[in-house]
């Protein structure tokens, strides 16, 4: 067919010329068929990714219309309640792009939703990558990248938020002009810094627009252009598997599968957002009005990504706070909006080299863990999540005890105990169930599967048919390493010398015992052969599947 | 495919110190099960059945047809729901809400579709065999890691940076001084707090009004249980610098005389107070009052102050009790401030003593 050359003309000449000028051909050897293993949590980074794309897109189109002003003017446009107040440019302008413009208002709840999904996505994708291992050498640094995409994402996210200038969004930057005065011996100064005076002045928004959409988003892009690249070059982890090995990649490769399933996953995402925006109304800042210091707000809560923080403040008693020597300490603010976010940024950033401390592992890892195999560390995972859940519910505890009916001092008080109760509670019942767990695939492998079949035996004895598991199923089951607690060595060599370096190793001892003392390791050929012998009586029968045979082999297994 | 190729480059691997991890660990392979190997390739209805991978084709098709439907439908939406035209607040809101439903719902199926058709087109028509590829060890090999440290000494050589140590610590002295201008330059974001956060404005003598546009109150005026949202006069109305009405913000509450504390007598008058309504935890408002246990709870974190003991903090992360503004009446019988705060009013700060 002509059209069918014509097209093979054109294409080959278009590949002529970007390879002449920028060696094109090579790019696409190197990429093209470059393979990426397939399951379903490997797609959360990508709705994070997609969110991302839709925030750029979104956000721009908000710009074409958004005045970042504090500048004072009269409403006169179409919304009723409001017409003739006096309120900001940003605000005006806000309110004017929803309700003036032709899809502005799909674009803000595009643009708010996203934000919304892209904060979640990340931080779930943070959570598959720490209960998978997938963090662990040689994948460190993509660990610390992402963990400040996720801490810049809060403040991005709160940012975007203040621009309307709306009512709740002025109480949102008070509180945050709170906690920087909260700062001890500096406070006052940076706070004076960064608003330009005192709170709310006039140089905020457009202070905060410049970060919002300039100086963030081209971190942003920076970050997750070097997450990607990191992603290529040491190619994505995969779960444990028949096949897959620690030096395999298996999977189906980026051109055409992965372009046709990640690029339509962006459109599924997008698709997704824009529905959600067209039914879920989401911040209608004209509801609350222009900000002013002085009108209450009940319910007062911020974006989601935000409630932790705000729950860490309202747990905090005010006795935190005290003068010393004719200066005020506001632990009370401080402890709870500073320094927990410090701590708990830094423990995250350090997780990698904490757990390598306890392995003692120096390998490079590229099959990912069973989270019930690791307990200690799903157990440590488990405990931050409910941690950071309790904080969040804190965050809420108005809202609670409003529709519950219940009083706020009650949840209060009952949310002071629980933070520091329930995650160390939670943290032993889930090692424990990961423990149960491995127990259970143990005597899965040891015993075989149920058939169903019950046999009587010539004397009379009745007993059920187990079956071994099919070696493909097994493996999945006996694949991980036992990590057993380090050995400390001697504190002194043989010439009664002391060791240097013998603190460093008494640690690293400690942290391997809490992290291994307590395990199940997996079943060895010769305890399955030692469990056929113990049932040589009833027969176990052979694995049924009959292509057992002609497997090929896994080198280096 | 590459099941098979894939195991003989394995055999023949650079790296033969990298073992399989599981195997490494325990030393002796035979303790160890074996990798059994990829599953064998099961084929889709779609590979072997031409009637279905033509099904599977056509509906892939009509996935992306139904997406042009969506964007022509967005279009006409676009064009056909025009904002002129309408009388009336609410009509023009219900106008503006059918074209975000139609708006968005139209670019759901237009981007939706595009999505699940391409992921149904790779699903079921594209290769589904799984393949192997081969990792390397991020690690350099050990000539590459040699060569790059004899280039990086001989750059180094090169330069003289070891030699010449006055080149070094000179360069090494501008840099660390250069970004200093750039810290300086931020000098200007913002005039030195000074006592500014001290201040409130309220003096001897400054009328009582309502907030948003309200006048003076007469004191005979005021009900037991109630509440009052005040400024001084002049920062009443909504142009009024947010600056000043962000710390001149206040409550009046009436309460019984006998319920009121003895702090709290000195600048009652005749059971009415006043107090800052900025809270002194995060200086969100604290607007929130409930008249039978005569509390003031700020909505923000739930910091609870109790209004019959001069509004010292009975719950909450707030630590210092809502400063009190002292009051009294004029030769008319309007409430005005017998004096300013006596204290700075809002969040704690360092220099605050």
């Amino acid at each position: 067919m002509s059209s069918t050359t014509t097209t093979a003309r054109a294409a080959a000449s278009v590949g002529n010329f970007t390879d002449e000028r920028v060696g094109a051909s090579k790019g696409v050897k190197f990429l093209a068929r470059k393979i990426f293993p397939d399951h379903w949590s490997f797609m959360l980074g990508e709705v994070a990714l997609y969110s991302f794309i839709i925030l750029l897109l979104s956000g721009t189109f908000l710009t074409f219309f958004y005045v970042p002003s504090v500048g004072e003017t009269t409403y006169n446009g179409v919304y009723a309640p409001l017409a003739g107040t006096r309120v900001s440019e940003a605000f005006a302008s806000t309110v004017r792009l929803s309700f003036d413009v032709r899809g502005g208002l799909l674009m803000r709840q595009i643009h708010h939703w996203a934000a919304l999904v892209f904060v979640a996505a990340i931080i779930v994708h943070m959570f598959r990558v720490f209960f998978t291992g997938a963090f662990r050498k040689p994948r460190e640094l993509n660990w610390v990248i992402g963990s400040v995409l996720a801490l810049l994402s809060l403040f991005e996210g709160f940012l975007g938020y203040s621009l309307p200038d709306d009512l709740l969004s002025g109480n949102g930057l008070r509180i945050a002009y709170g906690i920087i005065e909260s700062i001890p011996v500096v406070g006052s100064y940076i706070a004076f810094f960064l608003f330009g005076g005192e709170f709310p002045g006039t140089a905020f928004i457009p202070r905060i627009y410049t970060i919002h959409v300039l100086l963030l988003p081209a971190i942003f892009l920076a970050l997750i252009g070097a997450h990607l690249v990191l992603l290529v070059v040491q190619k994505h982890t995969q779960y444990p598997g028949p096949g897959r090995t620690n030096q395999n990649v298996v999977g189906y490769p980026l051109y055409p599968v992965y372009m046709a399933k990640a690029g339509g996953f962006f459109f599924i995402v997008f698709g997704v957002i824009c529905l959600m925006s067209a039914f879920l109304q989401i911040n209608p800042v004209w509801a609350f009005g222009s900000y002013d210091p002085s009108p209450v707000s009940a319910d007062a809560q911020p974006d989601w990504y935000m409630g932790f923080m705000d729950g860490a403040v309202r747990l905090m008693p005010g006795f935190f706070e005290f003068t010393l020597f004719d200066h005020t300490f506001s632990f009370n603010i401080f402890l709870p909006a500073a320094i927990l976010p410090g701590i708990l940024t830094t423990v995250l950033v350090a997780y990698p080299w904490i757990e390598a401390k306890a392995t003692g592992d120096r390998r490079e890892h590229h099959l990912l863990d069973r989270p019930r195999n690791v307990p200690t560390r799903t157990g440590i995972g488990v405990m931050a999540i409910t941690f950071y859940l309790l904080l969040l519910l804190s965050g809420g505890n108005d809202v609670i005890a409003t529709h519950f009916n219940l009083s706020i001092n009650d949840i209060t008080n009952s949310l002071r105990l629980l933070v520091f109760v329930l995650p160390p509670l939670t943290f032993v019942v889930t090692k424990r169930i990961c423990l149960g767990l491995q127990h259970k695939d143990r005597e899965r492998v040891l015993h075989g599967e149920e058939t169903g079949v019950i046999v009587r035996t010539e004397t009379g004895e009745f007993f059920e048919v187990h079956r071994d598991l099919d070696p493909r199923v097994r493996w999945t089951l006996v694949q991980h390493d036992a990590q057993r607690p380090l050995e400390l060595p001697p504190a002194e060599d043989e010439n009664g010398v002391r060791r240097p370096g013998r603190f460093g190793d008494r640690v690293a001892y400690r942290l391997s015992r809490f992290f291994f003392e307590d395990r199940v390791e997996p079943v060895t050929p010769a305890e399955l052969e030692a469990a056929h012998h113990e049932h040589a009586e009833p027969q176990a029968l052979p694995a049924s599947d009959d292509a057992t045979t002609d497997r090929t082999p896994i080198a280096g297994a | 495919m590459s099941d098979g190729t894939g195991t003989d480059e394995m055999s023949t691997s650079d790296h033969p110190t990298q073992q399989v991890a599981t195997v490494e660990h325990d030393g002796d392979a035979a303790e160890r099960f074996e990798n059994p190997g990829l599953p064998e390739h099961r084929s889709r209805m779609a590979d072997v059945d031409p009637k279905a991978a033509r099904r599977a084709e056509r509906q892939v098709a009509a996935l992306f047809g139904l997406s042009v439907v969506g964007t022509i439908g967005t279009m006409v939406a676009y064009f056909a729901v025009k904002f002129e035209g309408i009388s009336g607040s609410n009509a023009y809101l219900q106008r503006v809400q059918l074209s975000n439903i139609l708006l968005g719902s139209g670019l759901f199926l237009a981007l939706f579709c595009i999505g699940i058709g391409a992921v149904h087109w790779a699903k079921t028509l594209m290769p589904d065999e799984e393949r192997i590829e081969l990792r390397h060890p991020m690690r350099s090999s050990d000539e590459d890691r040699a060569a790059a440290v004899e280039i990086l000494q001989e750059g180094a050589a090169e330069s003289g940076l070891g030699r010449r140590p006055l080149l070094r610590n000179s360069l090494i002295t501008a840099l660390a001084l250069v970004p200093l201008p750039a810290v300086a330059l931020l000098r200007d974001t913002g005039p030195m707090p000074g006592r500014a956060l001290e201040t409130a404005p309220w003096k001897a003598g400054d009328k009582l009004v309502r907030d948003a546009g309200g006048g003076p109150i007469k004191a005979a005026d005021v009900q037991i249980g109630t509440v009052i949202h005040v400024m001084p006069d002049g920062l009443q109305e909504t142009g009024a610098k947010l600056e000043e009405r962000a710390k001149a913000a206040v409550l009046v509450i009436r309460l019984n005389p006998d319920d009121l504390g003895d702090a709290a007598k000195a600048g009652a008058y005749d059971g009415i107070v006043a107090y800052s309504k900025i809270c002194t935890h995060l200086g969100c408002p604290v607007a929130l009052y409930e008249q039978q246990t005569h509390h003031l709870l700020c909505p923000c974190h739930q910091s609870t102050f109790d209004v019959t003991k001069n509004c010292e903090v009975v719950f909450g992360p707030a630590k210092r009790p809502l400063p009190q503004l002292a009051i009294t009446v004029d030769d008319e019988g309007y409430l005005v401030a017998k004096n300013g705060f006596k204290e700075p009013i809002g969040p704690s700060y360092w220099e605050r003593g």
